[in-house]
Parts: structure tokens; C-alpha cells; sequence
């Protein structure tokens, strides 16, 4: 598939770059008009995983997160949000909705259930002591144009 | 600073801005500190000045349910968007708190 654009962002992992993190992806597909639910569904992914890198990955040590955006020919996202951290031991308990490791800081252990209900498409690699990477994907205005086959 | 108002035993504290983890920290200690105060036994969230909300509200809302649990209180929402009701709905919060209009 074709590759219509792409970004790569590095920035220290820190929660101030929480809200960085979403304004940037929000600018990357904004050429593509998506509406105010994909732009949003876009974001809330995009918040879980960055905040995933900084809590779990790096556990509040210093490290860097990357954020490398694709945008396909046929309008699909793929973002993949990378840390080079702890890593996970077990990816499939950690997609278990609820399930958390730091129980004591009232996280809730919906991050990877909120990825999965907002994007089309969450996948996880990861290598304990090498970090992991979040692959998210979606395709935008899929709806539109499903509205203008239908007209 | 939080916003709020007090009615004997009622707390109604308006939650604003972009609710994520980064943020939720210090509203968590705002929202204790509010709730040190033995005579609050319903806490009312009003979400309607949220503009960006992910999971992290979650375990906010959860940990502030179990300590006013814990003296007979109770905590609701209301004012709540589709997608604050979406990722709240994802975690089964309505369960355990009321939402009202």
C-alpha cells in the first residue's frame, strides 16, 4: 500500500507529554478532515499507549517514547508507540481487561481495552528487558465512505 | 484548583480540562482532601467541563467510590458526554455509581 504521509516523534518520557502526544497525532490526520469520533477515538489511543510507555514501561524512570505514524493511500492510521523499557512478561494477561500491575496507584486496567474499543486494529509486541511496541490502527472515514457507496 | 460546592453532607466538584493520567494525580489530592472532611457522604462529580477523558478516570472515580464506601457514602456523575459515558460504561462503573442527568 501506498504511504500517503509519516512522522516520527521522540520525546522523554514524561506524563506532560501526555497531552503533546495527542495534539500531535490529532495534527497528523487533521489534512484528512476525520470526524470529531475518529479524531477522538484517535486520541484516546493514542493517550492510553503513550501513558502505558511512561507508567509501565519505563515505571517512571527516564527513557524515550517513540510515536511513528503511517498514513495509507486507502486513509488507514497506523501509529506504532515504542518503548525500549521493562517489557511485558505476559501480553495476553496484560490485554485482560482490569488487570493491572501497580494496583496501589489506582490505575484501572482499561488501557488496552479502551485501544481495542476505539481502533480497528491493537497489536503488541514486546521483549522483557527490551521494551515494548503498542501497533495501532484505523481506518478513517471509513463511514463516509460507506454513506457515498450507499448514495 | 477544583471548584466545588458544599450541602451538608452533599460535595459537588466540577471536573474540567483534559482528564489523563498526568492530570489526575493532583486532582486525585484535591478530591482527598476534600473528602478528609467526615460530614461529605455523597460526592457528585460534574464532568460536563471535560473536554478529553482516557481510562485514567477510571480508577480516579473507583478509588474515590471505595473511600466514601468505606463511611456509608456514595459518589454519582452527572453531566457526562457520550464518550465519558462510553469508557465509564467499558469498566462497568455505572455499577457502582449513579449517574444522573
Amino acid at each position: 500500500m501506498r504511504i500517503k504521509n509519516e512522522m516520527r516523534l521522540d520525546f522523554p518520557a514524561a506524563g506532560k507529554n501526555e497531552s503533546f502526544a495527542r495534539l500531535v497525532i490529532s495534527a497528523f490526520i487533521l489534512p484528512l478532515n476525520p470526524t470529531l469520533e475518529e479524531m477522538s477515538d484517535v486520541k484516546t489511543a493514542v493517550s492510553e499507549a503513550v501513558t502505558n510507555a511512561i507508567v509501565h514501561g519505563y515505571g517512571g524512570e527516564e527513557g524515550t517514547v517513540r510515536i511513528h505514524a503511517t498514513l495509507y493511500e486507502d486513509d488507514t492510521l497506523r501509529v506504532d508507540v515504542i518503548d525500549a523499557g521493562r517489557g511485558i512478561a505476559n501480553i495476553e494477561l496484560a490485554r485482560t481487561p482490569f488487570f493491572t500491575t501497580c494496583e496501589n496507584d489506582e490505575r484501572s486496567g482499561m488501557g488496552f481495552t479502551v485501544m481495542e474499543s476505539f481502533m480497528d486494529d491493537v497489536r503488541v509486541t514486546s521483549k522483557v528487558g527490551r521494551g515494548t511496541t503498542v501497533r495501532l490502527e484505523k481506518r478513517l472515514r471509513a463511514c463516509e465512505e460507506q454513506d457515498a457507496r450507499r448514495a | 484548583m477544583l471548584s466545588y460546592e458544599k450541602h451538608r453532607s452533599m460535595l459537588i466538584v466540577r471536573l474540567e480540562g483534559e482528564l489523563d493520567h498526568e492530570r489526575i494525580g493532583p486532582i486525585r489530592a484535591e478530591l482527598d482532601a476534600l473528602i478528609r472532611d467526615p460530614q461529605v457522604k455523597h460526592l457528585i462529580l460534574d464532568m460536563g467541563g471535560v473536554s478529553f477523558m482516557d481510562s485514567s478516570a477510571i480508577g480516579l472515580v473507583i478509588g474515590r467510590y471505595k473511600a466514601l464506601a468505606r463511611r456509608g457514602g456514595r459518589v454519582s456523575v452527572e453531566r457526562t458526554a457520550p464518550r465519558v459515558d462510553r469508557i465509564f460504561e467499558m469498566a462497568g462503573l455505572y455499577s457502582i455509581v449513579e449517574k444522573r442527568a
